[in-house]
């Protein structure tokens, strides 16, 4: 363990005590102190828990590349007349994938908090870009510290191990050499490094995604706490169980195809495809959302005020760079910049296309009249629609996926809403769990080779696809939308519990009424 | 002395302005306002939730003038303002016991 108790204890101890009139104000202002050390002292608890298994884990485990590379040398001992050369990373894949991360980032931090903030009234702005930001930073080094290994190293079906526990093994310092990990093509390696940098941005975008669903009411002291345990007990083992798996490489020969897949993750074993994040990011995220939204209960006034987005314009900005951004994400999930990407690339652009129309057609149909939140909110239905299907999906069925994600989060955000009856801030299960759940359901559609889609791997040795049956490949993406939504839901609910009982998850009416802003941040975003 | 007080829509503004400078008004007091009367506010939609707006949005213009003009005034905003449908505003006129003006300390008529 880090040496806690002094470095948690100074700033308190140290702070000189307040006076008069302002005493009141200041003492509130130290239990939500007290209440954010508490998330930071729980956040390092499990790091170091993570510390303590990775000290007695040390010299156990290969780690998932190190696997693949065993796998490589193990095929070269067999003709040992050619030993094989270590793979080296293609600079335009390295510069692809460096520069998807970043677009990845610009997700978050702006967009998703533009996005946000400008939806909420102008009391509260600057505690959604605030959640945000913190969140991003908050879930980058827990990924650093415990979760990409916890995520992307072997272990067993549902949590990885500690072999990349505080980045080890990815760089060695000594020699200035970088481990390779796996692409999805054979022979195609880039930094196992940049693999972890683009998944940490994917960790943190899912965190932050939540922030919308008890937006306006929710402690920030009580974010961060709920943060650091979902993150770890629900992001990590779902990004496990759909996305680990040994890695092409790994597969040279029949016999090996069956011990391999069984060291993948549990979904992934089902044949679940799962492109980009439609079960891991946006179902995981939405669950989380609308658990949040009904155990923070409803803001003060739902239903009698108004709560006016306070700026649509921001909202548009942040709209319009979440779809740029996308394209690091769909197509940079292809891990090199090659046809796949383009094919995410393309679906990406289409899909959102599509829902943007889809949404406002809706609208103008039901309501009389389109709007600018609504065409908004349909390019991000379709984003997100489209993300588990964008590498997965042929042209024409992206373009449907977006269509009906369009006309489904519509529902989603008003019929769906009024039935599930919960205060769900910025729609988070509408748009992300109502489209994440489309989009799922479709990618097992359009994936066959039929309907125009790419088909699935089927040899693994060859790496050879073929189709599997729509109804069967459905009825997989349904099991693995199931697990999400049940594991999801009950780590979300036990980690709002722990939350509630250690800092409490909700702030005073007076504060609420007063705003976020100036209640829990001391700073107001408009002067005029 | 009388005090005007006009409810006007915002975008007849200037026309207001420019018809009182004809007939010899120095200065008026113009704020924004918002508030209801026979006209209905409108809806607005955001996603599923829908408001009714009730206040809608108007300018208020105060002019402190003499006697004399006073219904010239009165005519004045009449026809400025007027689109002839509804939510058009309305025209105040109260009675006004002082005016000072600060600089010079003139009061009554002359500091208007």
């Amino acid at each position: 363990m880090t040496p806690t108790p002094t470095s948690l204890a100074a700033p308190t101890g140290g702070r000189e005590r307040p006076r008069g009139a302002l005493r009141p104000l200041m003492a509130r202002h130290g239990i939500d102190m007290k209440q954010l050390f508490i998330a930071l002292l729980f956040t390092l608890i499990t790091a170091g828990f993570g510390g303590a298994a990775f000290a007695q884990d040390a010299a156990s485990a290969p780690a998932a590349a190190a696997a693949v590379m065993d796998a490589a040398s193990g095929a070269a001992a067999a003709a040992p007349a050619a030993p094989a050369a270590a793979p080296v990373p293609n600079k335009g894949d390295v510069a692809w994938m460096l520069v998807c991360t970043a677009l990845v980032i610009m997700m978050s931090i702006p967009a998703l908090a533009l996005f946000y903030g400008g939806l909420v009234r102008s009391k509260n702005m600057l505690s959604v870009l605030m959640q945000v930001l913190v969140v991003f930073s908050m879930i980058v080094v827990l990924w650093c510290l415990y979760g990409y290994s916890l995520a992307f190293s072997e272990g067993n079906a549902f949590f990885g191990g500690f072999d990349r526990i505080f980045m080890r093994g990815l760089f060695d310092a000594a020699t200035g050499e970088f481990t390779m990990g796996a692409t999805f093509s054979k022979g195609v390696v880039i930094p196992e490094l940049l693999f972890l940098a683009f998944q940490a941005t994917f960790a943190a975008i899912t965190c932050c995604l939540i922030v919308g669903a008890f937006a306006e009411r929710m402690k920030f002291s009580a974010v961060l706490l709920f943060m650091a345990i979902w993150f770890t007990f629900s992001y990590v083992p779902i990004a496990h169980m759909v996305w680990f798996w040994p890695g092409p490489d790994a597969y040279t020969s029949k016999e090996l195809v069956d011990g391999l897949n069984a060291k993948a993750g549990w979904i992934w074993q089902m044949g679940a495809l799962d492109f980009a994040g439609g079960t891991v990011v946006h179902i995981n995220a939405a669950v989380a959302g609308l658990v949040g939204a009904y155990m923070v209960g409803k803001r003060v006034g739902y239903g009698r005020e108004a709560f006016t987005p306070h700026s649509l314009t921001l909202t548009m900005v942040g709209a319009a760079l979440l779809w740029v951004g996308w394209f690091g994400f769909n197509a940079g999930s292809a891990l090199e910049a090659g046809n796949t990407a383009v094919l995410a690339f393309m679906n990406t652009f289409s899909a959102t296309a599509a829902a943007v129309l889809a949404w406002s057609i809706g609208e103008a149909l039901i309501k009389g009249k389109a709007s600018m939140l609504g065409a908004a909110s349909g390019a991000v239905a379709g984003l997100v629609a489209i993300t588990p299907a964008c590498g997965n999906v042929g042209l024409m069925g992206a373009i449907v996926i977006g269509f009906v994600a369009g006309f489904a989060c519509l529902w989603g955000v008003s019929g769906l809403k009024k039935m599930l009856g919960a205060d769900d801030s910025l729609d988070v299960f509408g748009v992300h769990g109502v489209g994440g759940i489309v989009g799922a359901l479709l990618t097992g559609v359009f994936n066959s080779q039929a309907l125009g889609g790419p088909g699935v791997v089927s040899d693994w040795v060859t790496g050879a696809v073929s189709s599997v049956p729509v109804m069967e490949q459905v009825w997989i993406q349904l099991k693995a939308v199931a697990i999400t939504i049940v594991w999801s839901g009950v780590v979300s609910l036990i980690a709002y519990k722990v939350v509630d009982m250690l800092v409490g998850l909700r702030v005073s009416e007076e504060d609420e009424r007063e705003g976020l802003d100036i209640s829990a941040h001391g700073e107001t975003a408009y002067h005029n | 002395m009388k005090m005007v007080t006009a409810i006007v829509k915002p975008f007849k503004l200037d026309e207001v302005r420019e018809a009182l400078s004809v007939i010899g008004v120095q200065g008026v007091t113009v704020t924004e306002v918002k508030g209801f009367g026979r006209q209905k506010g409108h809806t607005e939609l955001y996603r599923g939730a829908e408001y009714v707006v009730d206040f809608l949005p108007k300018v208020k213009i105060e002019a402190a003038v003499d006697d004399a003009i006073v219904d010239q005034v009165i005519e004045a905003i009449e026809a400025s303002a007027r689109t002839g449908k509804i939510g058009d505003g309305k025209i105040f006129v109260s009675t006004l016991e002082q005016v000072v003006r600060i600089r010079t300390g003139e009061t009554g008529k002359d500091a208007l």
